[in-house]
């Protein structure tokens, strides 16, 4: 009997089980490295700077976020009395719950084969897969623009105003870009992009065994359009000017403290990793790769973390004119002719 | 199943609709009322129509909604105090147009047409939507886009720079 693809229909207590086992492995996995990014990013920056980063607590001060978490979780939670208190406590979760929810369709491995089924390593796969991604990335925005208004404090509301702008700019080109991939692709699942990135590269038959027909190759400009407006959709640096510290002291999260501050902080790691996976998965093949899947998948979302924190250490902020210039005027057109481009390309090769 | 989402959903929407007309304070309203479009999202996807859930939150709950929000937050509008009295002339509008939904209703419901033709349960794939759409309303498709170009020139010149003064217009 040929294996068939496990379903709630064939075999509903296998399915329940696997289905959980596979969202506590995500969930676990992304809180590890959102725990643990935090201190790669404090060591990789004191080692650019010279310094030596967190050192004292554990050995090379590998205990150094526990020890975080646990002084954020004692802190007291402070409430402005004049903020507007649904929203206020809100925001946080608004923002970190759609970062977690989106790592829900994105493939960490091939297909595992348990008696007579087959699992896919993916928690689920929609048929709008990109689609879901792109709207969990609009209903991010809410919680940062929410943070700023409901705080009620100048600082915030300017974060917040910063941020709505830059991130409804930005998306625009994130998902035109994706238009792009999902011409060639043909198909809005993220399992079917990863499948139609599997064949031979070029058809060339003397590179590596592994490496495949990824559409880094056929689809540099995008690949870089995405990588920066996923930086800039994240706001982390050069794009962190939501909450800017020389002039706004802290943006959106000023009036925050304790486990809210740390679930912005948390939010802001979980986005990385959601940037790094998703580029990941549409541009470098997913977990396509010399190794096992998961484990491939894995290195190139850390590549991204380690470009992502290795940008921050290097690159001033840009000023929030050139940002929008940046967003409109360059990325846009770029993105609106790479689609023109694919098109007739795709065109021209039928 | 279905069914009880159905409900469940839809009592959702309808409670952050109304709540989103009867706040006071803009923001607010502004919440509720992505609330009402996830619902509404969510019952599209319940339906069979994924890609149309999948644009109701990109479009309605990304882009617009977060718009609204920015234009009140430069604003700053206080929530309004007082309601300045229920004139004749402000609830025309609200009354026909409730009247207008109930008629139809009754309709629905009197003569049942779901009931009588029996609609086929059908999932849209996003390959059947986009065939669909661009070749039986391609023609509709291009002037609801030129629809849009015309907005966006408009839009254009009224927010234009007078280069000759150097402020703006």
């Amino acid at each position: 009997m040929t294996p068939e693809m496990l379903s709630l229909s064939n075999s509903p207590l296998l399915f329940v089980v696997a289905m959980i086992v596979k969202i506590l492995v995500v969930f676990g996995v992304t809180m590890g490295i959102v725990a643990y990014a935090t201190y790669a990013e404090r060591k990789i920056i004191g080692r650019m700077q010279t310094r030596l980063g967190p050192m004292e607590t554990g050995w090379y001060g590998l205990l150094q976020p526990i020890a975080d978490g646990i002084k954020l979780f004692f802190k007291e939670d402070i409430i402005p009395s004049e903020a507007s208190k649904l929203p206020f406590i809100l925001a946080p979760m608004m923002i970190l719950v759609p970062a977690l929810i989106t790592m829900a369709v994105v493939p960490f491995g091939g297909d595992i084969t348990i008696g007579q089924y087959i699992i896919p390593l993916q928690i689920t796969d929609l048929n709008i897969g990109i689609l879901f991604i792109l709207a969990m990335a609009g209903l991010g925005i809410y919680g940062i623009t929410l943070a700023g208004w409901a705080s009620n404090s100048k600082y915030s509301l300017i974060g917040g105003i910063r941020s709505a702008a830059q991130m409804v700019s930005y998306e625009l080109t994130a998902g035109l870009v994706i238009v792009a991939i999902f011409m060639m692709s043909e198909t809005l699942s993220l399992r079917g992009i990863v499948a139609a990135q599997m064949e031979p590269l070029w058809g060339a038959a003397s590179l590596p065994h592994w490496m495949h027909n990824w559409y880094i190759f056929s689809q540099p400009l995008a690949f870089v359009l995405f990588m920066f407006s996923g930086m800039a959709e994240v706001n982390r640096t050069p794009f962190d000017l939501p909450e800017a510290e020389t002039e706004l002291v802290s943006g959106f999260c000023t009036e925050y403290s304790s486990m809210k501050y740390a679930m912005f902080f948390m939010a802001e790691y979980a986005n990385m990793i959601v940037i790094a996976a998703i580029t990941s998965t549409l541009f470098l093949g997913g977990w396509d790769g010399p190794f096992y899947g998961p484990i491939n998948f894995l290195i190139k979302v850390f590549g991204f973390m380690f470009f992502f924190i290795w940008v921050r250490a290097t690159w001033p902020r840009v000023r929030y004119d050139q940002l929008m210039f940046m967003g409109w005027k360059i990325f846009l057109p770029l993105s609106l002719a790479n689609i023109v481009v694919t098109a007739v390309a795709i065109l021209a090769l039928q | 199943m279905a069914t009880v989402l159905f409900y469940i959903l839809s009592a959702i929407a309808l409670t952050a609709t109304l709540l989103c007309v009867t706040r006071r304070n803009p923001v607010h309203a502004i919440i509720y009322l992505v609330h009402a479009f996830f619902a509404l999202a969510l019952l599209f996807y319940v339906l069979g129509a994924p890609l149309v859930a999948a644009w109701e939150v990109i479009i309605y709950a990304g882009a617009i909604m977060v718009l609204f929000m920015f234009i009140i937050m430069m604003l700053e509008l206080a929530p309004s105090q007082e309601l300045q009295g229920l004139v004749w002339s402000r609830l025309l509008p609200v009354v026909l147009l409730s009247l207008t939904v109930l008629g139809a209703t009754f309709a629905i419901i009197a003569f049942d047409p779901g009931g009588v033709d029996g609609i086929p349960v059908y999932f849209a794939t996003p390959r059947d939507f986009g065939y669909t759409l661009f070749k039986e309303y391609a023609l509709a498709v291009e002037v609801v886009s030129f629809q849009l170009l015309f907005a966006a020139v408009g839009g254009y010149y009224v927010g234009r720079t007078d280069k000759k003064k150097g402020g703006r217009k």
